[in-house]
């Protein structure tokens, strides 16, 4: 017998009686005023967020707060006409110093951010770059992750993540350090 | 000095018994109470976390039942994984113990190369956290076959560097002081000598890993949870080291333990609110990465191991510990673990969830896990998918005592407060009779015999009892 049906006859002889799933349709009803509730979490776990009216003042703030000679890489053509890195080979983005994206939608309860490959560009992308910019849609914030999911159904993608600020480690005397692996800094813009 | 008294190295009880290793992490009295201090703040973000959210019991009992029809129709789940998990261009593999693992990963890697491994340092792997890889003494196993394994979390690498095994699930360098990581980095990564501060020292070790995820070919990541209805699976972490791995490598293998799959993407939802909240206090990891299919021109593998979870399943008595979810926090909030250190357990997972998986796997050389215990459920109170650890450290006791496993030392006192605190009657009046044999014969208590009394001194005992005064203030 090979290990795969060793261990599913295991498995099989082993496992208690039939037990019923619970209903998820009673959580998640805690209400919140959204746009505030997502921008106070954001904010608590090291992301900025900034309320913005259009492009242009989006434009006005990376002008204004990133250096000029940054190689800026991004999926919308408000910001950059170049494709071509999204098919280019993933480690030729080691130099990428920011990133601007649009996100699907963002949970309030605890600021993340659903992002699929098709957002991204490329899967490292939003990983490997410096800094992260995100446009989220104000209308598009949840409450919670049920509805989070009740909204990606049963869409289908190649990779997707929820992105809740930047990256951070506090493994060393649990002091705080944001910026371990993948972008230093997260700033979203609600539009 | 880099060796804390913690390091104890090998998941290996020849070294020591919990206790024979616990006495020695106490030596260091400050260094116990700094990890004490340490670990119950964290457990303390946690509250602060779950009391935020109204329906946090709600929530906890349904990742509890949701987990129970897992253990109920795992089979049938595991068999529609593959299927769609197939479906979506993964490879399946699966394994029956330690061993079957080892020789599959390094079956892949193999073939990745197509049986000539070169000789350079560039074949290795990139790892970020999987507890499962060191349950099967993964990296050793590479090692002795020319390939060398990358643990790519902070806290891992800082241990790995050290030579040391974690000494925490969620937080695996936790016994390090910061001078102790900065005098590591300085001989390892060329860091400026003194320098201890966590900024400087994280940025160090970014520049040095980024290194390795832009040369390294294979990533293995662990999983959190695979649902069975998409064959997709979800990988939690807060550096971002996963993503960098799977997605700059040509080969992605993710290795599972099979209690981590879930019916629906739906029930994602649950395990996401609960799990870092409770590990951390954060309201989510950052990245909550969904792995579905692998990139134009990637491998990625799933390898699904047993090694001794279908027995564990089998006993009917212990089988809820396959609902656990990894989040530690039974291990922040535990009394003996905060003052004895991770290292003390011997075996991959430490605390009071790894003292009800180890002996599972080999009762004899973890026998002694089970009394690593003072039973005041402070575990079963945080568990946020509603194991009853305390009372299965109770039930392996007695498991243990009939398999004749038991520490000698352990089984007199503790088979006495079995009974006590089985039986609520004895319980008032043992107390009562302990705190006259306080009062009168201290060494009695304070004598060897009393496994808990080592390296503290015991409390003074009060003048009455809580119990004796509410009585006599009822009315
Ligand atoms: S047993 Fe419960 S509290 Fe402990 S690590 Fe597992 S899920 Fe977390």
């Amino acid at each position: 017998m090979s290990s795969r049906e060793n261990i599913l006859s295991r498995i099989k002889q082993n496992q208690p009686e039939l037990l019923p799933l619970p209903d998820l349709l009673v959580l998640g009803t805690e209400q919140y005023d959204l746009v505030q509730k997502f921008t106070e979490i954001l904010e608590g776990i090291g992301g900025k967020v900034l309320q913005v009216s259009d492009y242009e003042e989006i434009k006005k703030y990376i002008i204004a707060n990133y250096p000029v000679n940054a190689r800026v890489i991004s999926t919308l053509t408000e910001f950059s006409e170049n494709k071509d890195w999204q098919t280019a080979d993933p480690h030729s983005l080691k130099d990428a110093d920011f990133l601007i994206i649009k996100g699907q939608f963002a949970v309030a309860e605890n600021g993340a951010i659903w992002l699929t490959e098709s957002e991204m560009g490329q899967r490292v992308a939003p990983f490997i770059t410096q800094y992260l910019a995100i446009v989220i849609d104000k209308s598009t914030i949840l409450p919670t992750m049920h509805q989070a999911y009740g909204q990606i159904g049963m869409a289908d993608y190649g990779f997707g993540v929820f992105l809740a600020g930047p990256s951070k480690t506090a493994d060393i005397e649990q002091s705080l350090v944001l910026g371990a692996h993948g972008a230093r800094g997260l700033v979203v813009f609600l539009v | 000095m880099l060796k804390s008294s913690s390091s104890l190295t090998a998941h290996n009880s020849q070294l020591g018994t919990h206790s024979e290793r616990a006495e020695i992490f106490n030596k260091d009295f400050d260094r116990t109470t700094w990890h004490d201090e340490t670990l119950y703040f964290v457990r303390q973000k946690r509250d602060k976390a779950a009391f935020q959210i109204n329906d946090w019991e709600l929530l906890r009992e349904t990742a509890s039942q949701i987990k129970n029809n897992v253990l109920s129709n795992m089979h049938d789940y595991l068999v529609q994984f593959e299927e769609n998990a197939i479906k979506n261009n993964i490879k399946v593999h699966w394994a029956a113990d330690a061993k079957e693992h080892n020789a599959i990963v390094y079956g892949i890697i193999s073939e990745y190369y197509k049986g000539d491994i070169p000789a350079d340092t560039f074949k290795g792997m990139v790892k970020s956290k999987s507890m499962l890889t060191e349950e099967c003494h993964m990296n050793e196993f590479l090692a002795e076959k020319g390939i060398e394994v990358i643990d790519t979390d902070l806290g891992e690498r800082i241990v790995q560097l050290a030579e040391e095994p974690p000494s925490h699930i969620v937080m695996p360098c936790i016994h390090w002081k910061k001078e102790e990581i900065g005098e590591l980095f300085h001989k390892h990564l060329g860091t400026e000598k003194g320098n201890k501060d966590p900024q400087y020292l994280t940025e160090a070790a970014r520049q040095h890993l980024r290194d390795k995820f832009l040369t390294r070919p294979i990533a293995l990541t662990g999983v959190n949870f695979a649902v069975a209805e998409t064959g997709e699976f979800v990988v939690c972490t807060n550096e971002g080291n996963a993503d960098m791995g799977a997605h700059l490598a040509d080969v992605h293998i993710a290795s599972m333990g099979f209690e981590k799959i879930i019916p629906q993407k739906k029930h994602l939802g649950v395990f996401l609110r609960l799990l870092a909240r409770s590990a951390t206090g954060q309201p989510i990891t950052t990245y909550s990465s969904h792995f579905k299919k692998p990139r134009e021109g990637q491998q990625m593998h799933i390898v699904i191991v047993d090694n001794g979870r279908s027995t564990q399943l089998g006993r009917e008595d212990f089988r809820n510990s396959l609902k656990c979810i990894r989040c530690a926090a039974c291990f922040n909030t535990c009394p003996v673990y905060r003052r004895s250190g991770g290292h003390s357990y011997h075996n991959a997972v430490a605390g009071p969830i790894g003292s009800i998986l180890a002996p599972n796997l080999d009762m004899r050389a973890n026998a002694d896990l089970p009394f690593a215990s003072t039973l005041c459920g402070s575990c079963t109170n945080v568990c946020p998918v509603k194991i009853d650890i305390h009372l299965q450290l109770y039930k392996w006791r007695q498991v243990l005592v009939q398999e004749g496993y038991t520490p000698a030392s352990k089984t007199l006192a503790m088979k006495g407060m079995s009974t006590v605190l089985s039986n609520p009657s004895i319980f008032k009046f043992s107390g009562k009779v302990g705190r006259m044999l306080m009062d009168k014969l201290p060494f009695l208590v304070n004598n060897s015999m009393n496994p808990w009394y080592k390296q503290r001194e015991m409390p003074e005992p009060p003048e009455e009892s809580f119990r004796e005064w509410y009585k006599k203030n009822r009315k």
